[in-house]
């Protein structure tokens, strides 16, 4: 036997006793079992710093597959059962659903049915054409929601918000700094949208503007950058707790 | 030690005596309190006069909704301090007359003090809370002392709720996109486009067909029919293609047209260079050299986000090149819906390439619909499979900086693009290439050049011009008190 395959072993042998030995230290306890098995998952995930390794794939074929039936389950129960069964039929659901089994049938609700019927022919070798209609029914009507929607936000918002005094006025007079910060926000909106004219060369003045646009990005990156890190090491916190704290009690918490 | 413990256990009984004890004087006091507090309430209540009544000022159908809906405002009572030490409140009442001729009231909610104003929101006729159109109301504003002490106002009334057909409130917005449509109607036959009239013919039928088709179905499943929405289900399809044929295509068609013709029909709309894309073939080029696949993330987005239907068009673009190179593509889904439009689009580009052949549905397949779980599954294929190039084009979230991490300790030459402004950090310090928003967009016009993607990206630059203007304009009238101007321009929903 290789002396590769022995480690391999011997290190599965070590993490089924160190399992073991962890469980055994909460008294076999069922909430035991599952504090150590989160802790040990944590640990397969983490092992991924170092490099692929059968543990990790473990913990991440578990965490697919367990998350597919989870959410396939979630569609089933939150979105198929009160969104389709309990409006075409709903005395149907009244065992799992008894809120919804009074109300009346809308029988509207058969073009999403077979619209989701249509979808479902992909499966058909030679029915698939058919699915395309209904996709195209789903981008189609979705992307010109969209339009006004986004229209609304990224457009009239924006402009909206954007109209601010470039001398702003306190009680006490004329805010220096109040001042100075509206006209940052309306050269950075200024200068942030010439950059993404896509139809004219970013050349001269139009091409100064640009580029202090892209500063201005950059900048605004930055900032965004530093501040979701801190709530990701808050995140690594909230793990560490957990492995020292709930699982080692090493912490108190 | 053992004299000790006994002592101890003998002053345990005495402890407990007295935290019992304790704790029934506690109960005793408690109850007294309870007791002197009522009694006093009983004897205050009775020497509170009754305050001053609420006068209603407006009674009258809320603007801009579908109906079933009444705003009142009321001047607030002059005993009302807002303090809530002796008005703590107003109860709204509202009447309607019964069949017998009577009026009926009913307490449709309670507001506390130093509030004036509530909308008294109903269903329809058949709803659980009905406030019908059409139907006489009157309300009356209850100024509230205690349960026993109030006034009331004067009944105000009658007053109907009713729907109306435009929001007057939305203008700007229908300005907006009557201009945008226009812009890029105009520019698509500018470069060259055709536009198709036979939507605005077909459309109508088809809601006409559809409305049919229900009152069909209800007639005969539940025996109600509308005589009503039978007949007006053509007019009003008729009108409605009508005006989607103005704003889309009826003001910018003939302007594009003539601007086409003027120019002799030779236009090129100029689509300045984009790093990102200019990449592309240098990434597809690499993967085919060292004989490695290439990952293309869509993404967390649905099929119908802006940001996955641009990286639709770009996977098209790869696709189509990768079946020219011979290389191969892994197309993990996080969306069932997107999985399957990009399993089309995938199959056109190798159709396009002439390989229909080399095409395998198992190039883009589904993976799970749990944001990490779909990141972990993602990474590992990543160090496993080692692709030369990885493209995360679409709609990200947290998961934007782990993908991209991991694909640069694979050793992946990177191109992301999302219109996600808080991720679009996390892919410029971890990729090679970022597309930045809007780029993200143009993007698809640039690869394809197609006359309608080129026309909507020179829209939206007039768009763009518009906005500046407007700001511009907006900054000038805030900085001299113009405000007219900015509430001419803001939307009230």
């Amino acid at each position: 036997m290789k002396t590769g395959r022995l480690v391999s072993i011997a290190i599965f042998i070590l993490v089924i006793a160190a399992f073991l030995f962890s469980w055994w230290r909460s008294d076999w306890s069922k909430s035991g079992l599952l504090v150590t098995t989160g802790a040990f998952l944590t640990l397969f995930i983490l092992s991924f710093l170092y490099k692929d390794n059968p543990y990790y794939k473990f913990a991440e074929h578990l965490f697919v597959g367990v998350s597919a039936a989870y959410w396939m389950m979630m569609s089933f129960w939150n979105i198929m059962v009160p969104n389709l069964v309990a409006k075409l039929y709903p005395s149907l659901v009244g065992g799992a659903l008894p809120a919804l089994a009074d109300k009346p049938p809308d029988y509207l609700f058969f073009i999403p049915m077979v619209l989701g019927i249509m979808l479902l022919m992909r499966l058909s070798p030679k029915g698939g054409w058919i699915s395309r209609w209904a996709l195209a029914f789903i981008v189609g009507t979705t992307a010109g929601l969209n339009l006004i929607r986004y229209l609304r936000s990224d457009f009239i918002r924006q402009i909206d918000n954007t109209m601010i005094p470039l001398v702003a006025q306190t009680d006490a007079g004329i805010s220096f700094w109040g001042s100075f910060s509206n006209i940052v926000i309306f050269i950075g909106v200024l200068c942030g949208l010439i950059y993404f004219f896509f139809s004219k060369e970013h050349k001269g003045l139009f091409g100064g503007a640009a580029r202090l646009g892209i500063w201005i990005l950059m900048l605004t990156f930055g900032a965004g950058f530093g501040y979701t890190v801190m709530a990701r090491i808050s995140l690594l916190a909230g793990r560490m707790s957990y492995l020292f704290g709930d699982w080692l009690r090493l912490i108190n918490q | 030690m053992n004299n000790f413990c006994k002592t101890r256990l003998k002053f345990l009984p005495i402890l407990i005596f007295l935290f019992l004890a304790g704790s029934l004087m506690a109960q005793t006091a408690e109850d007294t309190a309870e007791v002197l507090t009522e009694a006093d309430t009983a004897e205050m209540e009775p020497q509170l006069p009754p305050p001053a009544p609420a006068k209603i000022d407006s009674v009258k159908d809320t603007p801009n909704d579908r109906g079933h809906s009444i705003d009142l405002w009321w001047s607030l009572s002059p005993d009302d301090d807002g303090t809530g030490n002796y008005v703590t409140g107003y109860e709204i009442w509202r009447f309607e007359k019964t069949e017998t001729g009577e009026m009926d009231s009913v307490r449709r909610k309670s507001v506390p003090y130093a509030v004036g104003y509530f909308t008294d929101r109903g269903d329809k006729d058949n709803g659980q809370d009905p406030l019908p159109n059409g139907k006489d109301y009157w309300y009356r504003i209850r100024t509230i002392v205690s349960k026993t002490v109030y006034s009331d106002s004067e009944k105000f009334g009658p007053v109907q709720a009713e729907g109306q057909w435009y929001h007057t409130g939305k203008t700007p917005l229908a300005v907006a996109v009557l201009l945008f449509s226009t812009f890029t109607v105009a520019f698509i036959v500018i470069a060259g486009g055709s536009f198709d009239f036979k939507p605005f013919i077909i459309v109508p039928i088809i809601s006409v067909t559809f409305i049919w088709i229900r009152e069909i179905v209800l007639l005969l499943i539940s025996g109600s029919f509308s005589f009503q929405t039978f007949i007006l289900a053509v007019p009003f399809s008729a009108v409605g293609s009508l005006g989607l044929f103005i704003i889309a295509g009826g003001i910018g068609y003939p302007i594009g047209r003539y601007i086409h013709k003027q120019k002799g029909g030779k236009v090129d709309l100029y689509v300045r260079p984009l790093s990102g894309i200019n990449a592309v073939d240098e990434a597809i080029g690499r993967a085919t050299e060292m004989g490695k696949p290439i990952l293309y993330v869509l993404g967390l987005g649905t099929a119908a986000d802006i940001a996955t239907i641009c990286s639709f068009t770009v996977l098209g673009r790869v696709a189509k090149k990768v079946a020219e190179h011979q290389s191969s593509l892994i197309v993990p889904c996080y969306d069932p819906i997107v999985m399957t439009v990009a399993q089309e689009v995938v199959k056109n580009a190798y159709a396009e390439a002439g390989r229909p052949d080399t095409y395998d549905d198992d190039m883009v397949f589904f993976v799970t619909q749990s944001q990490f779980a779909y990141v972990a599954a993602v990474n590992g294929m990543m160090l496993r499979q080692l692709p030369a190039s990885n493209f995360y084009l679409g709609l990200f979230y947290a998961e934007s900086l782990l993908l991209a991490e991991t694909g640069s300790l694979a050793g992946s030459i990177q191109i992301a693009g999302t219109d996600q402004v808080a991720q679009l950090p996390f892919f410029i310090v971890a990729c090679d290439y970022t597309l930045i928003g809007e780029e993200l967009y143009a993007a698809s016009a640039y690869l394809s050049k197609e006359p309608i993607l080129l026309g909507s990206l020179k829209a939206e630059d007039w768009g763009k011009s518009i906005f500046i203007f407007l700001a511009i304009v907006g900054v000038i009238a805030a900085t001299f008190g113009w405000q007219n101007f900015i509430d001419w321009l803001a939307i009230r929903l």
